[in-house]
């Protein structure tokens, strides 16, 4: 589904290499989930295979679904799939999360002649999906994030993606700043979601998420690069020992 | 300047899609401004004496007054005496059928999107339509004449209701208010005049379309709506002008008075020709418009787009003389380019349980100026009144600017004010989180903005709603780069 070959990223117009050499592959059905301490490049390399324009791919290529994604615009990239879940989701005043996801939802279904929804239809097919993240209807009138406390905003980035229904979904610190009631909403929601035919990539510090969602392969990121990967018994290993302790194993 | 801010700074840059002029004969009338000139002008109107005594004082007047100099905006002042104060078409058409009025006026119309045969089909749109300075062609006046309401020319009026132009033009904005006022009542070529009897609801809306089509003519209109004891109007004003090189005058005043509760509501789209990427050409729009709330409970409330004109000053603002009396300011101004707009409004609470609510919200884009500049004042007597402003600006790009100057005072303790204001900026954050929900870059601009200015938008009669949403596409989407 998703390969990412020996991929090189600079922030556009400065020199300093922040990916150094990723390699990843994820087929459908995986759920992986890629750890790392502050600064390791972990947020970055989400942003980099959704399309961020802050960044520019210096060596190396992301394929997606059989097709070249590199330098593909964002919109693109999420035609054929491709979700991020935001660590920080973005407040849109004014626009509220219903006609941002109809939008959202026809464009894709356009790009990939699929049949477009009607305001009705959709009300409900978005109703539908609401039970997902356990929130009221009146959270699809609300401007996009605008207002939102830190639980609320993450629940909403699971609710579109339950919404837009992608192939594959990055999930960028989903977990951080949630307590643990909204923690468990969320993981459930992503739970609810995964299918055989898709796949998910979260990236966390901590391990605590991966008690609630669990993942079939583990990667460790450090300066740019993923160091070591395994199963879930790498993500103990690294509640147990810290980062510190891996690094000097490498080294 | 990253990629973003490129595209976006591309996709603002629109060229006016309205700079094409009509090709209609006009008459000769000298250049200049002087005694002569506005005594020609008021005969070739066939004007009575009282109205040209009105010209004179108000052409002495300003002859005392300084030009202001006082606003954020910089550009080089009009030259009066190059300017033609009279123009009209010369083939005066009879207003029987659509048929009479110049083909090449119809054209014109039709250009703008707003053909007069499908003006005439929608549904309760009554049309005055000035162009220069002749209103070619009247409409629906037997419907609106039914009701006693009376929609027509000022020149018009002035001959055929001179009693009621007479007792209130010039009383909200008199001559001596400011320097373009005083210049406007000198010279004036014509405009619009409404009358709301009593307690008559206006049984439509009522617009205007005026264009400027002449080159180096100055356009001062005029306007005077009047809506007696629980009368009510909604009146609606929208303005393109051709493309010309040479900087054009706009010096309208607009007055409206509102009497024990009335309501007017004025809305504005204003799309005038704003000079090219190195500020050539375009409007100087330097309009007075005032309100006053005379009556007890009466309402006024101002609606604009402002998108148009190389300089533009302007500040609609409300009185509130009668008690429990409410001004309203809704306002989206939109400048791109080396555009220059230094608007906002005045609220003046003088009777007692007075509110007035202030929205305004300004995009700037390109090397553009744009300032708020907003004085609400609570009288002494004003007691109980309060007043909520918000102005929030939004810029888009690093080379243009956003200032907010808000003059505030009030002389009795029981009355409230609140101003609120922000910045920001169009993030590549928002485009990129738009992006990635699978929306196009033009899409999610477009999308930004209109959340940005809806509560402005939302004041704006439905069928005026239409044309504001086009006129923002045209002016900040179009042309990706």
């Amino acid at each position: 589904m998703l390969e990412i070959r020996n991929l090189h990223a600079i922030v556009e117009g400065e020199e300093l290499e922040i990916l150094k050499g990723v390699n990843l592959k994820v087929n459908k059905g995986e759920i992986h989930a890629i750890m790392g301490p502050n600064g390791s490049g972990k947020s970055t390399l989400s942003k980099v295979v959704s399309g961020h324009p802050e960044y520019e791919v210096t060596e190396g290529t992301i394929s997606f679904e059989g097709q070249d994604i590199t330098e593909m615009d964002a919109d693109e990239r999420a035609h054929l799939g491709l979700f991020l879940a935001f660590q920080y989701p973005v407040e849109v005043p004014g626009i509220t999360n219903k006609t941002l996801l109809r939008e959202a939802y026809n464009t894709i279904a356009r790009a990939n002649e699929r049949e477009e929804l009607d305001p009705l239809e959709f009300e409900d097919y978005l109703v539908s999906k609401l039970e997902i993240i356990e929130m009221k209807d009146e959270f699809l009138n609300r401007s996009i994030n605008t207002g939102f406390s830190g639980g609320e905003k993450k629940k909403n980035e699971i609710f579109q993606m339950a919404v837009l229904n992608p192939r594959l979904s990055f999930l960028d610190e989903t977990d951080s700043g949630l307590d643990i009631d909204a923690l468990k909403v969320v993981s459930d929601g992503v739970n609810k979601i995964a299918t055989p035919e898709n796949a998910i990539v979260m990236i966390t510090h901590y391990q605590r998420l991966l008690n609630y969602i669990k993942p079939d392969f583990v990667h460790v990121m450090m300066n740019g690069k993923i160091v070591k990967s395994g199963d879930i018994s790498l993500a103990e290993e690294l509640e147990a020992n810290g980062y510190d302790q891996m690094q000097k194993e490498l080294a | 300047m990253s990629e973003e801010t490129k595209a976006l700074e591309s996709m603002i840059g629109e060229e006016y899609k309205y700079g094409f002029t009509t090709d209609v004969e006009y008459e000769d009338f000298p250049k200049g401004i002087s005694e002569d000139i506005i005594r020609e002008l008021s005969s070739r109107k066939e004007e009575p004496e009282w109205m040209l005594e009105f010209r004179l004082k108000s052409y002495h007047a300003w002859l005392e007054m300084e030009e202001p100099e006082w606003f954020n905006a910089t550009y080089t002042k009009p030259d009066f005496e190059n300017l033609l104060y009279y123009s009209a078409p010369k083939k005066r058409p009879t207003l029987d059928s659509l048929d009479d009025v110049d083909p090449n006026i119809r054209e014109t119309y039709e250009k703008l999107g707003i053909p007069l045969e499908e003006q005439k089909m929608l549904a309760g749109v009554a049309v005055d339509a000035v162009f220069d300075s002749i209103s070619v062609f009247t409409s629906f006046k037997e419907k609106l004449a039914e009701a006693g309401v009376i929609f027509c020319s000022i020149s018009e009026a002035i001959k055929e209701h001179p009693d009621l132009v007479k007792k209130y033009i010039g009383s909200v904005i008199p001559a001596r208010d400011n320097f373009y006022a005083a210049l406007n009542s000198a010279v004036f070529s014509d405009g619009s005049f409404c009358y709301i009897p009593k307690n008559t609801a206006c049984p439509m809306e009522l617009s205007t379309y005026f264009r400027i089509n002449n080159m180096e003519s100055g356009q001062f209109e005029r306007t005077l709506i009047i809506a007696e004891e629980g009368a009510s109007v909604s009146y609606l004003e929208g303005c393109t002008a051709p493309m010309y090189d040479e900087n054009q005058l706009h010096a309208a005043v607009v007055e409206l008075i509102a009497l024990d509760h009335a309501d007017i509501k004025y809305s504005t789209i204003q799309n005038w020709y704003s000079g090219d990427e190195n500020g050539k050409g375009g409007i100087y729009n330097f309009v007075t418009k005032r309100g006053i709330c005379k009556g007890d409970h009466s309402k006024i409330s101002w609606t604009q787009l402002e998108t148009g004109s190389a300089v533009t000053l302007k500040y609609p603002s409300v009185i509130l003389q009668g008690d429990h009396s409410i001004g309203e300011f809704y306002s989206v101004a939109v400048t791109t380019k080396k555009q220059q707009a230094d608007t906002g409004t005045k609220m003046i609470h003088l009777g007692k349980n007075t509110r007035s609510t202030i929205i305004s919200k300004g995009i700037s884009a390109g090397e553009s100026n744009n300032s708020y500049r907003g004085e609400v004042k609570i009288g002494k007597k004003a007691t109980g009144s309060k007043n909520y402003s918000v102005c929030d600006s939004m810029l888009i790009g690093q080379s243009c600017g956003a200032h907010t100057f808000p003059y505030i005072s009030s002389e009795n303790a029981s009355s409230s004010v609140e101003h609120e204001a922000t910045t920001s900026r169009v993030g590549e954050e928002q485009i990129f989180y738009l992006m990635q929900r699978g929306i196009s870059e033009q899409d999610a601009i477009s999308m930004i903005i209109n959340g940005f200015v809806k509560d402005v938008l939302k004041e704006l009669p439905l069928e005026f709603a239409v044309e504001a949403n086009k006129l923002l596409d045209i002016k900040l989407e179009g042309s990706v780069g």
